[in-house]
């Protein structure tokens, strides 16, 4: 595997990458075309930054608006190395927690370019007028995030992910207007078409008339985010897929590290088989709330009703450094532990508590001492408290107020973890290319910076990273020596092959005319997933995974039901077409899974654990990145991209 | 919370595409629990209208928390349902009692066309933005974030603007299909931070002129769009806008 990793000094890389990179002349740039697929943080970014170079953008997204893309719902923070607290933060340690975050299974050159464009991010968007939360002498506010003792994450409110989205929509919108980006709205790519196997183009299906249509460019980015929702249940939106990913994996992309997965820590719970989607609540949710379980065993009594000495706030007991504030993946397999183990909450006994008790009594004294009060009776304090609270974090109270009828301010919240984000995805060079030439991937869509966990608000930081200030360059690369072969014709027999398969594909599907629904082949999978590939995972749940994706995988293929035509806008089509495709990949995330015999991350093989529980790592075996070829039906080779690691010196992570 | 199961009667707006005639058609879920989302109670629908091999009802929805604004059923006659501040994915079960009936129709504008059934099509609100919803400002030319401290009201007061999902529920509520709550509060977040500054004249101009191309009515102050608006966006955003748009029409004249 050829990394790409440039020479010399790791602060120094980027910077000799970019002044020796190849250029595009603007005259030139106008004869280019660039294929955007999605148009998430990652996606807006790049079309809005490359129709601004004058390069000639067409934009896909499956939604009525590129506005729509989940990464609107991110609701933390994004983190960056300005140091405005002057709390000791800097490049190099915002590259040095995500690496250790990642738990050593990350491309180190990758996360420092990450950490050292961070900054320009911020002042990106508040260029772009993104709504960062400031403080009273009008200066842009931080807080504190998961994995992390320093306060780089900045943030607007509860809705950070949407206030940089619309910042590089209205960008990409910019570009819409000026003519240098075309949009597509209600297209979903069902394929990308190679000629002498470097990508020119795609099939991509109008959503609204079922029509197949071809486009020819010089490059394809795929900006197509994550694929948590091969779990049925996750916090994606319900249309977030791998289908342009796992198209791209079929044509010859390799798939990097796909079991590594996160389930976050802090989800609202399952409440019945009904259940269509899971809700995030915000890991910043944890500067504040305390996490907690009765002390006792199936505890019946509200949370407000059993006193502190019968609580038990396990992560403060175990991890005293970080408390409530460590990694992701610690924390939610923290609370498995305490729920399997017999302590968990609510009817379903599959949560903790999430209790703002402290905090808003916290606030409520600090808010009469600076009214000077200091005989407050303790209901005006909470009452202050809950102002302040409420100013915090109220968008996300209401939320959970919403969901589960509960007033939160009242009552501790109950969470439990759900998937979120998977640090897997399409493996890419240094340039972001995939080993299909002509063809990268941006933010989760990729498998690069986050190794086997991601730390919070690093997600919004990397699609914008990746989009605004790395693509534009190593793209450039590339298509300086495309300047030759000018304007790629669509109707080249390899865009009518491509679109021939596709549409015997689609016509397949709707021919099965099956007994079962596209949605309860989704649960089933959702199941199989989440049982035994899920937050922990051993050899023998794995294998049995894989032989019942393999026969659910043959089951769908016969007995599907899609209802409608293909010449309209059917919904069911187009989620039994991604369906399908998470059957797949489903399959080979249980492979990459199996294959994985350590624990790392996200990743927990109940076989590779400490004594005390925690995940054990096996550098010696598995410091690489797993990067799976397909080689036909249920078939794939591994290649190993070994990870050296020249600054960051592994050890075994400890938050205690 | 207390739990209950119920039957329901729903009717619900067909329409097999934008050419085609629609109408109301009839059906009956059964054991529908309060902790359902209303867009769940639409899944097990979809799921019972599949198996008895019929069409499925489309509809939009994405993120299903709230915030993408995709999702846009008119309720009993209330843009995404009864309950205030919310979007029709949030909207839960608990909000109705066994034996009710629920009528379900599409956003109702000119300027918002009927794709399929529940769906429509949006895209002019992308062409509003298109025409002046942005700074002008290039990947690359930003000075230091903190370099202009911006007044924490003024960016308070931009922030609850930018709030807006862009559901449309405002254009659907009102009586005039008016768009100015989502044309206003873009206007006024841009316009309430020195970042705008440069553009603020042409922008009101050009949006204003785009979104009465469009097709979209105009105010009377009924102030229907934000007693819907799922977050609450405030019509001094409208009276914002009109003071910019009022402003640069004399601004031009001087010009």
């Amino acid at each position: 595997m050829n990394s790409k990793i440039p020479q010399g000094e790791m602060d120094k890389k980027w910077e000799d990458y970019k002044g020796h990179v190849k250029l595009v002349n603007p005259s030139n740039k106008r004869k280019l075309e660039v294929i955007v697929v999605g148009t998430g943080l990652a996606g807006a970014s790049a079309a809005a930054s490359l129709g601004e170079l004058g390069y000639k953008v067409k934009a896909f997204c499956f939604q009525d608006s590129p506005r729509r893309a989940h990464s609107i719902a991110a609701q933390g923070g994004i983190n960056a190395a300005k140091n405005y607290q002057n709390d000791g933060d800097s490049v190099f340690r915002l590259f040095y927690d995500t690496v250790k975050g990642g738990d050593y299974r990350s491309r180190e050159a990758n996360v420092h370019r990450l950490a050292e464009v961070s900054t320009s991010i911020i002042d990106q968007c508040v260029a772009q007028g993104v709504p960062f939360a400031r403080e009273y002498g009008g200066l842009l506010s931080n807080r504190s995030f998961g994995g992390t003792q320093v306060q780089r994450t900045f943030y607007a409110a509860g809705q950070t992910g949407q206030q940089l989205l619309l910042g590089a929509y209205s960008a990409v919108e910019r570009q819409v207007a000026l003519g240098n980006v075309t949009m597509y709205r209600r297209h979903e790519m069902e394929d990308v078409v190679l000629i002498d196997g470097i990508a020119k183009g795609i099939v991509a299906r109008n959503l609204v008339t079922g029509e197949l249509e071809r486009h020819g460019a010089h490059a394809v980015l795929l900006c197509t985010g994550g694929y948590g929702n091969v779990f049925y249940l996750s916090t994606n939106a319900m249309g977030s897929n791998v289908t342009a990913a796992w198209r791209a994996h079929k044509k010859g992309a390799f798939f990097g590290n796909p079991c590594f997965t996160q389930i976050h820590p802090t989800c609202i719970p399952v409440s019945g088989d009904h259940q269509s989607k899971l809700t995030l609540m915000s890991e910043s949710l944890r500067n504040d709330g305390r996490i907690w379980v009765p002390l006792k065993q199936a505890d019946t009594r509200k949370g407000s009703e059993i006193p502190e000495e019968e609580r038990d706030y396990y992560l403060e007991r175990r991890y005293p450094a970080f408390g409530n504030l460590v990694p992701r993946d610690v924390a939610s397999r923290a609370a498995k532990e305490r729920c399997d183990a017999g302590y968990g909450v609510g009817t379903t006994k599959m949560a903790v508590f999430l209790d703002f008790a402290d905090a808003i009594k916290r606030y409520g004294r600090i808010e009469a001492g600076k009214k000077g009060i200091t005989d407050m009776p303790e209901k005006d304090i909470v009452a202050l408290g809950k102002d302040v609270v409420a100013e915090k974090y109220g968008n996300l109270f209401e939320m959970y107020a919403k969901i589960t009828g509960e007033n939160p301010y009242e009552m501790p919240m109950r969470i439990y973890p759900a998937v979120h984000y998977t640090m897997g995805g399409l493996w890419v060079d240094y340039e972001l290319q995939t080993t299909i030439t002509g063809l990268y991937a941006l933010g989760e869509a990729n498998f690069s910076d986050h190794g086997a966990n991601r730390l919070g608000a690093s997600a919004l930081m990397q699609g914008l990273a990746d989009g605004y200030f790395v693509i534009p360059y190593t793209l450039g690369n590339y298509l300086a020596d495309e300047i030759r072969n000018g304007a790629v014709d669509p109707n080249q027999q390899a865009f009518l092959d491509t679109e021939k398969l596709v549409a015997e594909r689609i016509n397949k599907l709707l021919a099965i005319k099956g007994t079962k629904t596209v949605e309860s082949f989704h649960k089933r999978l959702g199941k199989i997933m989440w049982d035994k590939c899920g937050m922990a995972r051993n050899a023998e749940g794995l294998k049995q995974a894989i032989t019942e994706i393999r026969s659910l995988k043959a089951e769908f293929w016969t007995d599907v039901r899609v209802p409608g035509e293909v010449n309209e806008m059917n919904p069911e089509l187009d989620k039994a077409g991604r369906v399908a495709d998470f059957i797949e990949l489903g399959e080979l995330m249980c492979i990459d899974a199996l294959d994985r015999e350590e624990s790392c991350g996200g990743h927990f093989r109940e076989e590779s654990q400490t004594e005390d529980g925690e995940a054990k790592r096996d550098d010696a075996n598995y410091a690489y990145v797993a990067a799976w070829e397909n080689k036909g039906d249920s078939e794939w080779a591994l290649h190993k991209e070994d990870l050296s690691f020249e600054i960051v010196k592994p050890t075994q992570r400890s938050y205690k | 919370m207390e739990h209950y199961h119920m039957n329901l009667t729903l009717k619900v707006w067909r329409q097999k595409n934008n050419k085609a005639k629609g109408s109301f058609e009839t059906y009956k879920v059964k054991e529908i629990s309060s902790e359902m989302s209303f867009l769940e109670m639409f899944d097990v629908l979809n799921e019972q209208l599949i198996l008895e091999g019929k069409s499925p009802i489309a509809f939009d929805h994405d993120c299903r928390e709230g915030i993408c604004g995709m999702c846009s059923m008119h309720i009993n006659g209330q843009v995404h349902g009864p309950w205030a501040q919310n979007t029709t994915c949030q909207l839960h079960m608990r909000a109705f009692k066994d034996g009710d009936t629920i009528v379900v129709e599409p956003w109702r504008s000119k300027a918002f066309p009927i794709v399929k059934d529940l769906m429509v099509n949006r895209s002019a609100f992308d062409r509003i933005i298109e025409a002046g919803g942005y700074i002008s400002v290039n990947t690359g030319n930003a000075v230091d974030a903190n370099a202009i401290p911006i007044d924490k009201k003024k960016a308070d007061d931009a922030f609850m603007a930018a709030a807006c999902i862009g559901c449309g529920a405002c254009v659907a509520t009102c009586i005039n299909g008016s768009a100015m709550l989502f044309v206003g509060a873009k206007i006024s977040q841009l316009a309430l931070l020195p970042q705008g500054g440069p553009e603020r004249e042409s922008r009101a101009l050009n949006m204003v002129a785009q979104m009465d191309k469009e097709g979209f009515g105009n105010c009377t102050n009924t102030y229907a769009c934000e007693a819907q608006c799922p977050k609450g966006i405030s019509v001094a955003n409208i009276a914002r806008m009109n003071k910019e748009y009022i402003g640069a029409g004399f601004a031009t004249e001087e010009n």
